[in-house]
């Protein structure tokens, strides 16, 4: 993906705030789904799609592309609108998202949304789906990467954990992890549910190879790529330090917005707030 | 009652291992992931013969399950094999969302099916896997006979496009069919031919379905004996006729009758032409310590039991005016 200039930064801030007003009016016209946990990862998922992921949106099936896991599919309103504005499908589609008859199920679903590559809904099982993945890519002696997206959440989940022994032991150098750190599910702060820290010596005593950064800094997730592309002979996680509703002043940290939909007033804010520039 | 017992005694197990090392030999595709049971269900053999595509996942069934639908989503053909109880129960909700959802070409082989575990007790003996997995959709499932249909299970699977459930028995179990016998996924085969009843069995119940036809043509009644090797997709026709020109149905499986192939064959026989009908299996309660056989005999899962409940059909059948 090579290096970043000053314009890549600015386009991929710009359209991440694209991909965020697609998940509020998704979210807002079905009046249900995961607004917060969407917005804490736009900026991880814009990097990746604008800038990271070597894939075609006339070819999904294309059998070189990179592989992006999203774990958490409760996330899916912005990795919809990710697809659509990379052109994998029209972008009008994103408002039939969890409406009857739509290709935008309420989570992923595999082999209906075109660049969708698993399904996802129960938590915990994207990073083992990953597993998979990277190991045929080695098998098969393909340069392709697998990317895997997890909520912190779903540290909670014992599965995970199966799969971060799994991957340090087959030594997936072609697998990269994120953790949105957001610090909230549903029920509360992921410290009050079910203390994770300290996540990042977790991982490390996993023997991954861990990087922990500003999960809304460009600079630092391609950074942090680049480097996990660099490194050898184990795979890498990124701990993205995120803001769960981030963008939109009234939604931050609040652990409401994890599952609920904005009224029309606050959508209306909420849009104010994250105007495109031109 | 003592009854012929003309065939040999195999495993299963066996017979599996076998043929995917044969399989493997055939297709590059096909890869393995074990889960610290690979020598006991003889994945192990694969492994010696193509180390690079054995993965050894440890005690992760979860993990087994989502790792094969990654290998499956990138064009690999992975057979998981470990327990039935470890395999299926444990991971009933992966098995959902990675492999059946998904539709992804996984195949998960489970051993140590049912009562016939033996000794391990309860905690092993899995009764209810045969309903849990054909309640799935996409789900296609199979229940050999015995060792030489195991290995056909292990080919057809491969061959079928989409997930495939196959259980099989820890205990070796009499060798009823052979190498030539054709077998099809959705093909129920008629063991033996008869018109005053059909006995459907699955599994090594299929051999004590045989023992009791000969028991019963000893009494003067022509049963016919169908192995319901493919569970899920359901053969109708098959069975429609079985119901229609027997007019008399027992089933025999080594599975709770709550959701297994008795409750299968009872609610389209009773869609489609209704018969008396009686279900041998698991009565909804848990297994116990024991051999394999003296568990068979405490539980019910006999000859002798599937010829009680044949009479028993015969005499309500007689009962009805035709």
């Amino acid at each position: 993906m090579g290096d970043f200039t000053e314009e890549t930064i600015v386009s991929l801030k710009r359209q991440a705030t694209i991909l965020r007003r697609h998940v509020l009016r998704m979210t807002h016209n079905v009046q249900s789904g995961h607004p917060g946990g969407s917005l804490s990862c736009t900026d991880i998922i814009t990097a990746l799609y604008f800038h990271v992921l070597r894939v075609d949106p006339k070819d999904p099936a294309w059998q070189d592309r990179d592989r992006f896991v999203m774990s958490k599919g409760h996330a899916c309103p912005v990795w919809y609108a990710a697809l659509a504005e990379r052109g994998f499908f029209p972008v009008e589609e994103l408002m039939t998202f969890r409406k009857i008859n739509s290709r935008l199920q309420g989570h992923p679903e595999l082999g209906t949304t075109p660049g969708v590559e698993n399904a996802a809904g129960a938590e915990g099982q994207g990073l083992s789906f990953s597993v998979g993945l990277a190991l045929a890519a080695r098998m098969d002696h393909k340069a392709w990467h697998t990317y895997c997206l997890m909520g912190d959440g779903e540290q909670d989940v014992g599965q995970t954990w199966e799969a971060a022994m799994a991957a340090s032991k087959f030594g997936l150098d072609n697998l990269t992890a994120f953790i949105d750190r957001n610090g909230i599910q549903q029920e509360g702060r992921t410290e009050d549910i079910m203390p994770l820290e300290p996540l990042a010596e977790k991982w490390e005593a996993f023997n991954w190879h861990v990087l922990t950064i500003d999960g809304h800094d460009f600079r630092q997730i391609l950074s942090a790529v680049e480097e996990a592309l660099r490194t050898k002979g184990r795979p890498t996680v990124i701990i993205a330090r995120t803001v769960k509703g981030k963008g939109v002043s009234f939604m931050e940290n609040k652990i409401k917005y994890h599952g609920a939909a904005t009224s029309d007033e606050e959508l209306a804010q909420a849009l104010q707030e994250l105007e495109v520039l031109p | 009652m003592t009854l012929p017992q003309p065939w040999k005694s195999e495993s299963q197990r066996t017979y599996f291992g076998r043929a995917l090392v044969e399989l493997g030999k055939r297709n590059p595709d096909v890869v393995v992931v074990g889960v610290d049971t690979t020598e006991s269900v003889k994945t192990i053999e694969f492994g010696k013969a193509y180390p690079e595509r054995l993965f050894q996942l440890g005690i992760a069934e979860p993990n087994m399950i989502s790792v094969a639908a990654g290998l499956a989503a990138a064009g690999k053909i992975p057979y998981a094999a470990t327990y039935s109880v470890f395999g299926s129960a444990h991971t009933y909700n992966i098995i959902r969302q990675n492999v059946a959802y998904t539709n992804l070409n996984v195949k998960i082989f489970c051993s140590h099916a049912g009562l016939s575990v033996g000794p391990d007790g309860a905690t092993h003996q899995l009764n209810e896997d045969i309903g849990l997995m054909r309640g799935l959709p996409r789900m296609t499932v199979l229940v050999p006979a015995d060792g030489p249909e195991t290995a056909k299970c292990v080919d057809a699977a491969a061959e079928t496009r989409g997930p495939v459930y196959c259980r099989f028995s820890r205990a070796n179990v009499p060798t009823i069919t052979s190498k030539e016998d054709p077998f099809e996924v959705g093909k129920a085969s008629v063991m033996r031919d008869g018109q005053d009843l059909t006995l459907v069995g699955c599994g090594l119940m299929v051999a004590r379905c045989l023992q009791a036809a000969e028991a019963l043509a000893k009494e003067g009644v022509d049963v016919r004996v169908i192995n319901l090797s493919t569970v899920k997709p359901f053969d109708t026709a098959t069975l429609d006729r079985a119901a229609r020109e027997t007019g008399g149905i027992v089933t025999a499986e080594e599975h709770t009758v709550v959701h297994g192939i008795g409750a299968a064959v009872a609610s389209m026989v009773a869609t489609n032409h209704p018969v008396p009908l009686a279900m041998v299996g698991v009565q909804d309660v848990f297994g116990e310590s024991g051999e394999a056989e003296e568990l068979l005999q405490k539980y019910g899962l006999t000859a002798e039991r599937i010829v009680l409940a044949a009479r028993d059909v015969m005499k309500r059948r007689g009962t009805r005016s035709l």
